[in-house]
């Protein structure tokens, strides 16, 4: 392989990693403050199967990195434009029912581009797709359980949901939008392709919408950015909290 | 040929007593299950003088993992094998359909009700709650039983309540 396309390979995995670290940072907040145990627990297990799934992508960061930076550096220690994650993934918390919709609508991103990496050329990233999407499955069952319970449920339940649908959907339009690595990754039949993972993933939300008596908003443009580390602007804020530690004692471990 | 191997190694404790020798190592979370029973250990063969041992992670997550490689070390070790290779392979994934039948006799025993009929694969998308089988109460046995949490205290266990003898219990989620 060219110096080149490692590099390349390297940031394509590096996107699948921060996905699942910063949406795993962003649950994890909550632990010790869900609004019920049983959510407390629920939110810390989906937390923890995403940063053990990104740890898997960072682990193969690490070894397509060619200044030898080991998973924790790479984790930790990267500076907030050479993150790659897309923007959905660091949006705020806020109420919970604004959590659990960034959460829906990334759990069936999630799983349909899983699908898609199953069938990867690399055989690493269909090893850990292959591994990820079981968990991811679960994750779609219970984030889509509680949107369609709690969009039917009160007026008040039934608000906050839209409310937040209101408020994330701008981020949605990137999750499916491919770009030059996007496109080179396919070609080589590394990647996913991201046309299909569209299709499945308009017309699962749609029908989840739909059934959660809740309606998309027609927005007229789709923030985007954060795949190229251009990210909005509670990201610096989240990586001041997540890397303080490294920051401050270098070189800590457990 | 095999008698000279033999010779050349002879000191190599044969591969049925090392499986013995590993269903004696508990699994940290769970220790009234073997990391054997599990399923956990996946291959143990001989490399000449080297034993390698394949480990397949449950959870991505689980914080089991690491700890699991030590213990195996660590049991390998006290019977004086230190020439051991701990390989994590992570295909194919692992299932809970690997749980062997003593595996789940134990669980049941233990209070934690085993996984209910074979893992589907994760080939489709269902949008709302996943199917639950009947779980049945390891206590009392009753299939009088309901959902509490889809998560409990550990990534691979679900939150049971019983409604005929009212005690709470952990589901092993078939996975």
């Amino acid at each position: 392989m060219s110096a080149q396309s490692q590099k390349n390979l390297q940031q394509y995995v590096l996107r699948l990693a921060d996905n699942a670290l910063i949406i795993g940072q962003r649950l994890s907040e909550w632990c010790g403050h869900a609004p019920a145990l049983e959510e407390d627990i629920a939110t810390a297990n989906t937390a923890l199967d995403l940063i053990g799934q990104a740890r898997n992508w960072f682990a193969y960061a690490s070894e397509l990195d060619t200044d030898g930076r080991s998973e924790d550096q790479l984790a930790l220690l990267r500076d907030e434009r050479d993150y790659l994650n897309v923007l959905l993934v660091e949006q705020p918390n806020g109420d919970y029912g604004n959590t659990l919709m960034r959460q829906f609508i990334f759990d069936i991103w999630h799983f349909y581009l899983l699908e898609g990496l199953t069938r990867s050329a690399d055989a690493t990233i269909s090893a850990i797709a292959e591994k990820s999407i079981k968990e991811v499955n679960y994750h779609v069952s219970r984030s889509s359980d509680l949107i369609i319970r709690l969009g039917n449920g009160t007026e008040e339940s039934h608000g906050k949901l839209q409310e937040a649908l209101n408020n994330l959907w701008r981020y949605s339009g990137e999750l499916t939008l491919s770009d030059a690595l996007d496109d080179e990754m396919l070609a080589l039949g590394i990647g996913a392709d991201l046309s299909g993972v569209e299709r499945k993933f308009q017309a699962a939300i749609t029908r989840g919408f739909h059934e959660a008596s809740l309606v998309a908003p027609k927005i007229g443009y789709m923030q985007r950015g954060g795949k190229t580390g251009v990210h909005s602007e509670s990201m610096g804020r989240l990586l001041a909290e997540m890397q303080v530690m490294q920051r401050s004692h270098p070189n800590l471990t457990w | 040929m095999g008698k000279r191997l033999n010779t050349q190694y002879e000191k190599r404790p044969d591969i049925a007593q090392i499986w013995a020798w590993l269903e004696d190592v508990p699994d940290p979370e769970i220790p009234a299950v073997s990391v054997v029973d599990l399923g956990i250990i996946r291959d143990v063969v001989w490399n000449k003088d080297r034993l390698k041992v394949t480990l397949t992670p449950t959870y991505s997550g689980c914080p089991a993992t690491g700890v699991i490689t030590l213990d195996v070390q660590t049991a390998l070790l006290k019977h004086g094998l230190d020439s051991v290779d701990i390989i994590n392979q992570m295909t194919p994934p692992w299932t809970t359909d690997w749980i062997s039948h003593i595996g789940r006799e134990k669980l049941k025993a233990y209070g934690i009700a085993p996984p209910v009929g074979e893992a589907s694969c994760a080939g489709m998308l269902r949008l709302g709650a996943a199917d639950m089988p009947d779980i049945q109460c390891p206590r009392c046995d009753s299939l009088k039983t309901e959902l509490v949490s889809q998560f409990g205290s550990t990534p691979c266990k679900a939150s049971y309540r019983c409604k005929n003898c009212l005690e709470p219990f952990d589901y092993f989620k078939t996975y």
